[in-house]
């Protein structure tokens, strides 16, 4: 992975020592609450219902022992034992004192980690297949391009006010797990009929209250004008998006109002500006940043066990993933125990993954958009000896892709934005479809669940999803179908009007029932789902509400 | 009845303010005010800069946080309703 240089490293500390000095004027009074703000969230710091939340960010979802041991030391210095992961591969700490942040943020930047362009409009944190590196069907590794975008984007004085927060994707195979086309840019790795790396290029995408899916404007870029290609997208964006109105100021309105034909026309006029400029991409520096992403290998590959251990041989099958490389796995670590809070995982646990990976996993670790850890990496002869790992910290769950291994946005438990509560759905959920059989009968399913129309959750790109909603004081759920993450991206239809809260779970084993009675053969949920359309749901679901 | 709440400037937390201008967090030594008190507190209130973050005015019913937000301001004064899952995810 990445490894800072003196120049990254005096970057972080000039901007904690800022960020100390700011904290220190903020509580002596020398600025007001409305100075501070900004300045905080530039830092990654919100105030939610109870306490401040830091958002740290994990570029492209990667991290290493220490990192992972930094965390859970933070979590357990400062803030109550746990941390929890989110849908863009970032980790929040719910508790911390806004008088600990400094210190917090000096403990992270030891480990080149940081809460820097986590909030605010900015260009994120830059997310990518969490299998990036390590997947059976990738073309080339996405992380190089994720860490240059990372470097081009980090502090870019042209782009720390854009009209609204900016998020890119890169996904390097041909299952795109990042996610690329509900992204504000999305960046496909391809190759060309010549055996040439470049890039499809998707925009427009997100989803919150205006869900839509990104466009192509560009199918083949060469990796050379990767930036200044990308400039010119952002210039574009920032000269003609809606600053006059927060729920139009995301790019996919400004797509969507120009068309994606003349929104990339404009991109093309601006870039032939600046193509042959400074921002064209040496062949020296891209292998330069490419060198840190090398593939570990297995110098004697062995085949992965086959066991009589049940519980073993139950979760290999449904979290252990094929690696490119012969004698690796990958193994996906979920953090959806049945009945809680997806995402959460204790200082204890996150010692016990890094210990894990620097034993048996070259020493790597990922974040996931579902809410889980992976370990990209790992010998099949060590398989057994990671799983056992797992069991003691109480993370083997055998879970990765079913039902119960459900995202959830914080909600009304913890987020200042969110209408209803989110968690005590999921747990309900989940605790159902365990007990009933369905989770295991029912196979890769997924359900997401937000608490508000903001869709951190991403409610609208689930198979099944839950939308909370307040009325008049009360809790009601919306639930969605048909929607998907991938290459077949799709936003979910609505079903009808919402449900209360606790009729919810049994709303979405009555949904899963029925497709097990009218699915043919062996076919999955959600194309069982586009065969018959949502409407043949909508009884089970309103069946007994 | 309605009382003031805001964030406490150093860690975040929930804070009502008493009838003889302090801070607690502890609902049941707030203030209960008035309409007519409610906004004149609330203009004080706002002015503690160096305390309080975001002072707000809620409703109580009953000495609980009521109106149409009773949910979010119970969640704001009991903590998360998701229990301990952060060590159910351990069990």
């Amino acid at each position: 992975m990445y490894t800072y240089d003196t120049y990254d490293h005096a970057m972080l500390a000039d901007r904690i020592a800022e960020f100390r000095d700011q904290v220190e004027r903020r509580l002596d009074g020398r600025l007001t609450e409305d100075q501070f703000k900004p300045l905080r969230l530039m830092n990654g710091v919100y105030l939610q219902l109870h306490a401040y939340m830091l958002r740290v960010a994990i570029p492209y979802g990667t991290m290493n022992s220490a990192q992972m041991r930094t965390l859970a030391g933070i979590a357990r210095d400062y803030d109550r034992g746990y941390g929890h992961f989110t849908t863009r591969q970032n980790l929040q700490y719910n508790w911390p004192a806004l008088v600990d942040i400094p210190d917090i943020l000096d403990r992270l930047a030891a480990v080149e980690m940081h809460a820097i362009q986590t909030s605010g409009n900015c260009i994120r944190n830059v997310t990518a297949d969490p299998f990036a590196g390590a997947a059976a069907d990738e073309l080339e590794d996405g992380r190089p391009w994720a860490e240059i975008v990372r470097q081009w984007s980090s502090f870019h004085p042209e782009f720390t006010f854009l009209p609204r927060k900016f998020k890119i994707a890169v996904n390097g195979a041909t299952a795109d797990r990042a996610g690329i086309r509900v992204h504000d840019i999305g960046l496909q790795v391809v190759k060309n009929d010549a055996g040439e790396t470049g890039f499809e290029v998707w925009v427009g995408g997100g989803q919150g209250r205006t869900p839509r899916l990104g466009q192509l404007i560009k199918p083949f870029l060469a990796p050379e004008d990767l930036l200044s290609y990308l400039t010119a997208c952002l210039r574009v964006y920032n000269q003609h998006g809606r600053r006059d109105n927060l729920y139009k100021a995301r790019i996919k309105i400004l797509v969507e109002a120009l068309g994606a034909e003349e929104y990339g026309r404009q991109v093309e006029d601006e870039w032939a500006a600046i193509r042959e400029g400074e921002l064209k991409l040496p062949v020296e520096e891209i292998a330069r940043i490419r060198a840190f992403f090398g593939k570990p290998q297995s110098p004697t590959p062995a085949p992965v066990p086959v066991t009589e251990n049940s519980a073993f041989a139950r979760w290999l099958d449904r979290n252990r993933r094929d690696h490119s490389v012969e004698g690796l796995s990958s193994l996906v670590i979920s953090l959806k125990p049945i009945g809680g809070t997806p995402g959460d995982i204790t200082d204890a646990q996150m010692d016990a993954v890094a210990d894990l990976a620097e034993r048996h996993a070259f020493d790597e670790i990922r974040a996931t958009p579902d809410q889980n850890l992976i370990l990209p990496h790992v010998r099949n002869d060590a398989l057994e000896a990671v799983w056992t790992g797992l069991v003691d910290a109480g993370l083997a769950i055998a879970n990765a892709g079913l039902a119960t291994d459900i995202v959830a946005c914080p909600g009304l438990d913890y987020c200042n934005l969110a209408n209803a509560r989110s968690i005590p759905i999921a747990q309900a959920i989940s605790n159902l479809l365990d007990e009933t059989g369905l989770s295991e009968k029912a196979g890769d399913v997924t359900i997401k669940i937000d608490g508000c129309i903001n869709a951190c959750g991403h409610h609208h790109v689930a198979h099944i999803g839950v939308l909370g909603v307040d009325k008049r004081g009360e809790e009601f759920y919306q639930i969605t179908l048909g929607g998907a993450f991938g290459v077949d991206a799709a936003i979910g239809s609505i079903i009808g009007k919402g449900l209360a809260g606790e009729d919810v779970p049994a709303a979405i084993a009555r949904t899963l029932e029925t497709y097990l009675d009218i699915r043919a053969g062996n076919e999955r949920f959600i194309d069982t789902l586009r065969r018959v359309g949502p409407d043949a749901f909508k009884e089970a679901i309103y069946a007994e509400a | 009845m309605k009382t003031v709440t805001a964030n406490r400037l150093t860690d975040g937390r929930v804070i009502y303010r008493t009838a003889n201008g302090d801070w607690t967090t502890d609902l049941a030594d707030a203030a209960r005010l008035d309409s007519d008190q409610a906004d004149v507190v609330l203009g004080l209130a706002s002015t503690e800069n160096r305390i309080a973050v975001g002072a707000y005015l809620i409703e109580l019913a009953d000495d609980l946080p009521g109106g149409q937000k009773w949910r979010r301001e119970g969640i704001r004064l009991a903590g998360p309703t998701t229990g301990s899952t952060h060590t159910a995810a351990v069990a």
